[in-house]
């Protein structure tokens, strides 16, 4: 036995499986996704009486058809990578529901080991179930456990390997009879198949026939790329038998096919697998839970207490962490300041490289608090229940319940950062539905835009708190009205069926926890970090190169020595650093993106910007602070702070080329215009490149169109 | 069967049995993976604030859906 076992773990959502998974593998994990979808791939190692294990994660599913990524991607593994047991958790206090998945394993002829989790709900429900005899009727092995104290993983993994070891890779496909409508059929389907040896090498015969009478469409594909005259003779006999079937039973055969695993499991289960022993409370706690958690006004009242409470907790705790990278980094940059010579190198090194990932990896703590804080609503059920309370709203607008949350943590609560709350779209199920989330998330009020905009307010408005306001409600009418245009147009199609559990309550594991956290930080750090510190130093080149001709360096350090001879000390200094200022102004102008925002200004002065505003516009795509700071040099203010603006506020409030009108513009732009770059970033991760473009270009767009028709609007009210 | 209506009518605590299941395709599927087949008990637990979604108790679960998807149910109400 000193070959290499493969063991798939499957189960239901909420099953409890990745809980098991962690206790199997521990922190020995890798983590990555199947190719061209998003659903993460976890594989990790064990060992078990001097055996070794590689366990894989497949994504927890309800079913194996061919609708969902997830199930795709569950069913694909077994039958391409043929694992040589499938270890199928099983939530034990919904049998029924859970053995669906099982028997669509054993239908498939996979050896499967069936771990009956959460037995200590179970008995605290005053039930028994009788293992033996379940095991008996299943013919394969049933080990009781309970994942979140690791009882029976011991023996769990005892029976994978036995079990495994006595099917030596042999497939045992389950017969289930479908009734005598479809029974006849599938058995002529199963000898065509056999005769052209259609897909016979992949998966049993009976399991094809199956699949075509389910109408699937992955399996239907494949065949008619393997052999289209079979796929069309098969096709035909479905279509026979579905006309057959709708016009006496007024059915489906998919539908009777499910109807009949169901009755299946009923006729299992009338064996007296499952032994009531107490008489069951009427309402257990969850349900006792549930009415107040979701009472029609106490519900949505208690929600915003909790969300609020986490966005609170997320943002002061994260300060504190988030302080002490930026600590580490200033002390870092004050070094390679100090270490490096004065120059180009030292501009790259300082500005480019440090300035750029320091910034990124600034998010590090608030991403793991924030997913710390998700990770503990996802796992403790409640977010099912915002789901299940927000979805009539967020429907409306073409979104789904769960798409609240990304909203929130994108800064639908000012503050937040789309970085996290993209990342947040993962627990959506619905594919349209979690796109139109991404791309509009962005809209939402972020911490990075709110210096921005508490310095135009403070410079053009009374009530900064009132334009704070506006503006975080604008982030959500701009995210809710393009998420319904973008479902009406480009992301167009049916809302995906919602039908979702609401898992009990329960108390999350501390080990749960952390190990999401972390992965999720990881693969932020990772990923992001390459591309980032490529667009870092890219963005930085642009704003420095190229650097001022030689005579007009030679002028400014004329005007200095002419400066240093004539003034007193107290003079010189003040003079010198208008002269730096000035300096840097015009070097900003004479650089790349100094010469983008001038030719840009042709454009942009339908919405009031000139030069200076679109060169910080475009060093905002890095991080929207950067605004703040670009506009301090475009001033010649030099380098301004972005928590200290009041000196750049009065500078533009006294400037001649702005207007309230300007601030307006400015104010839509900077809320809607395309993500910053880490966002962009992960975006592609979450979705594709095609649709992180997309996010820059749409969004660019129709942040210009609006803010022009803000502009002109203004300006004729006001006739500014 | 003359009482057979749909789960979208049905009031919250009233109990009933699932007698016909309509909707084909993704959603049809969906609904049955879930264990929403002929001849199984349930219960409305709830609806949500806005009275959609609606919650049901079956099989030892509780399961949300839309009222949209409710109207593919058919039931017949448990009297008592």
């Amino acid at each position: 036995m000193d070959k290499q076992l493969t063991l798939a773990l499957a189960g239901n959502p909420n099953s409890g499986k990745t809980t098991m998974y962690n206790a199997l593998t521990g922190a020995r994990q890798r983590v990555g996704n199947y190719p061209g979808v998003t659903v993460e791939h976890r594989e990790g190692d064990a060992r078990h009486n001097g055996q070794d294990l590689t366990i894989v994660d497949l994504p927890g599913t309800y079913s194996l058809t061919a609708y969902t990524p997830e199930e795709l991607v569950a069913r694909d593994y077994i039958v391409e990578r043929r694992p040589h047991a499938v270890v199928n958790i099983v939530d034990a206090t919904s049998l029924e529901r859970n053995l669906y998945l099982s028997l669509q394993f054993m239908e498939l002829g996979v050896p499967v080991v069936i771990a009956l989790n959460m037995m200590d709900a179970v008995r605290k429900q005053g039930k028994e179930i009788d293992t033996a005899l379940l095991s008996k009727l299943l013919g394969l092995p049933v080990v009781e456990t309970v994942a979140r104290t690791g009882d029976g993983k011991h023996a769990l993994l005892e029976e994978a390997i036995r079990f495994s070891g006595e099917k030596q890779g042999q497939w045992e496909p389950l017969t289930i009879s479908y009734g005598p409508d479809l029974d006849p059929v599938i058995h002529q389907m199963e000898t065509v198949i056999e005769k052209h040896d259609f897909l016979t090498g992949r998966a049993p015969s009976r399991w094809v026939a199956i699949k075509f009478l389910e109408n699937d469409e992955q399996v239907v594909k494949m065949g008619a790329r393997q052999d289209a005259e079979t796929t069309a003779t098969l096709t035909k006999m479905t279509e026979d038998v579905a006309r057959h079937c709708r016009s006496t039973l007024k059915i489906s055969p998919e539908s009777l096919i499910a109807d009949y695993r169901y009755g299946y499991i009923a006729s299992l289960m009338k064996e007296g697998v499952v032994r009531a022993v107490r008489p069951q409370a009427r309402l257990q706690l969850s349900d006792q839970l549930d009415k107040v958690l979701t009472q029609q006004f106490m519900g949505p009242a208690i929600m915003i207490g909790i969300l609020y409470t986490i966005f609170y907790a997320t943002f002061t705790l994260g300060e504190i962490p988030m302080g002490w990278v930026e600590n580490f980094f200033s002390w870092f940059s004050g070094l390679a300041t100090s270490i490096l010579p004065e120059g180009m190198l030292q501009s790259m090194v300082v500005d480019g490289i440090i300035g750029g990932v320091g910034g990124v990896l600034g998010f590090v703590p608030l991403i793991m608090v924030m997913f710390m804080m998700i990770a503990f609503l996802e796992d403790s059920g409640y977010m099912a229940r915002m789901a299940y309370m927000m979805d009539r709203v967020m429907r409306a607008f073409g979104l789904h319940g769960s798409s609240v949350m990304p909203f929130i943590v994108s800064g639908g609560i000012a503050g937040g950062c789309a970085v996290p709350g993209v990342m947040a779209t993962r627990t959506l199920r619905s594919p349209k539905e979690k796109l139109a989330t991404v791309l509009t998330a962005p809209f939402m009020c972020c911490g990075a835009k709110v210096p921005v905009i508490i310095l135009i307010s403070a410079a053009f408005f009374d009530n900064s708190a009132s334009v704070m306001f506006w503006t975080v409600i604008g982030g959500w009418v701009a995210a809710l009205l393009v998420a319904k245009l973008l479902r009406s147009t480009v992301i167009k199609g049916e809302s995906t069926p919602f039908v979702m559990e609401l898992p009990p309550y329960r108390m999350p594991t501390l080990k749960g926890l952390l190990i999401h956290t972390w992965e999720r930080a990881w693969s932020y750090i990772k990923k992001a970090g390459t591309v980032i510190l490529g667009i870092s130093i890219l963005i930085w080149a642009m704003m420095t190169f190229p650097g001022l001709p030689e005579t007009k360096v030679a002028d400014y350090e004329a005007q200095r020595t002419t400066a240093e001879s004539t003034l007193s000390a107290e003079g010189l200094e003040q003079r010198l650093s208008e002269l730096n200022n000035l300096e840097s102004q015009e070097a900003l102008r004479y650089s790349v993106a100094g010469k983008i925002g001038t030719a840009m200004e042709s454009v942009t002065q339908f919405a009031g910007f000139d030069w200076r505003t679109n060169i910080a516009l475009v060093g905002g795509f890095a991080a929207k602070e950067v605004i703040v700071s670009t506009l301090g040099t475009a001033y010649s203010l030099g380098e301004v702070d972005a928590e200290e603006t009041e000196g750049l506020s009065k500078r533009l409030a006294a400037d001649p080329t702005w207007s309230v009108a300007t601030a307006v513009a400015l104010l839509v732009f900077v809320m809607l215009y395309a993500p910053c770059f880490v966002t962009v970033v992960v975006i592609a991760r979450e979705t594709s490149w095609k649709w992180a473009t997309f996010s820059v270009v749409f969004n660019t767009g129709f942040a210009f169109a609006l803010s022009v028709i803000a502009y002109q609007f203004t300006r004729a009210v006001m006739g500014g | 069967m003359a009482e057979m209506m749909s789960l979208r009518k049905m009031k919250v605590e009233q109990k009933g049995i699932i007698r016909m299941v309509t909707g084909d395709g993704e959603l049809g599927r969906r609904i049955r993976d879930m264990g929403i087949v002929p001849n199984t008990e349930f219960m409305v637990l709830g609806k949500a604030p806005l009275k959609d979604p609606v919650a049901i108790r079956l099989r030892d679960f509780t399961l949300t859906l839309r009222n949209s998807e409710a109207d593919f149910i058919f039931v017949d109400p448990i009297e008592g």
